[in-house]
């Protein structure tokens, strides 16, 4: 009841301060919805294919679980897998999960770190997600080279 | 404490810490086969067999598929609360995701069993 009150006397009989308020508000103030002005900082960007990779692991495992079925079932069905797995475009999906792999490992290897208490700084996050994007994307290019 | 009906432990240390050691056993795993792909110059059907055969390595491998169950779970979880506001939506989501998980193991079973 009292808090009923307080409200209708706010409504019917607005103090001075919330009238500066009000006026503030309604300025009008330059709203920056620029989206080419944000700009991710680079561990942000590293989580984000960490989550990313990780994701498209989980799809990965059942085309993994496909070859490993059929590359244990029979010598026939190893050079079926062998076979199919020859062509451009399965060297470029095979390529991709391991690639998506190599990443995963790397940033959770990064992340494994920094819950002992490793790079737990500004600076120290930021350099984290060099060396995670760096070592990541050489492996990524020895796998290139091995899958080819 | 904070306790969610749909986290793998019901408590965020404790999914906190599945993850990890999830993800250890993973990362042993997964780089014990690069280092077999890498190291070996020809893979035959008889080698791979023959690793896959071996006592310890069906442990192994379906140590790592029950750790890839527990770790996906988390991650997927963790990726499902973050996007999906709807509650219908995200269970219906995470359902699927938990399903899949338990054909996975099932199926990995199923492979190592007959060898």
């Amino acid at each position: 009841m009292a808090i009923l009150f307080f409200e209708h006397f706010q409504l019917t009989c607005p103090s001075r301060a919330s009238v500066e308020c009000e006026r503030a508000v309604n300025k009008k103030r330059p709203v920056n919805l620029d989206l080419t002005q944000f700009r991710f900082p680079l561990p942000a960007i590293t989580s984000i294919i960490h989550r990313v990779s990780g994701v498209i692991l989980f799809v990965a495992v059942a085309f993994l679980m496909w070859a490993l079925q059929g590359s244990l079932e029979s010598p026939e069905s190893f050079a079926q897998v062998k076979e199919s797995m020859s062509g451009f475009f399965a060297k470029l999906i095979t390529w991709g999960i391991v690639s998506a792999l190599l990443y995963h490992l790397v940033a959770g290897c990064k992340h494994l770190l920094m819950d002992i208490g490793i790079g737990e700084t500004l600076e120290g996050g930021v350099l984290g997600a060099k060396v995670t994007l760096a070592v990541s994307v050489v492996l990524i290019l020895f796998a290139g080279v091995a899958v080819w | 404490m904070v306790a969610s009906v749909t986290s793998l432990g019901r408590s965020g240390v404790y999914d906190w810490l599945v993850q990890r050691v999830s993800a250890i056993v993973l990362a042993v795993y997964f780089v014990f086969l690069l280092g077999f792909f890498a190291f070996s110059s020809e893979i035959t059907y008889e080698i791979w067999k023959g690793l896959f055969s071996q006592g310890w390595m069906k442990i192994f491998s379906l140590m790592a598929l029950a750790a890839l169950g527990a770790h996906a779970w988390v991650g997927m979880w963790t990726v499902s609360t973050d996007y999906l506001k709807n509650g219908v939506t995200r269970f219906i989501f995470q359902a699927v995701c938990g399903g899949t998980m338990f054909v996975y193991f099932v199926w990995g079973v199923q492979i190592l069993w007959g060898l």
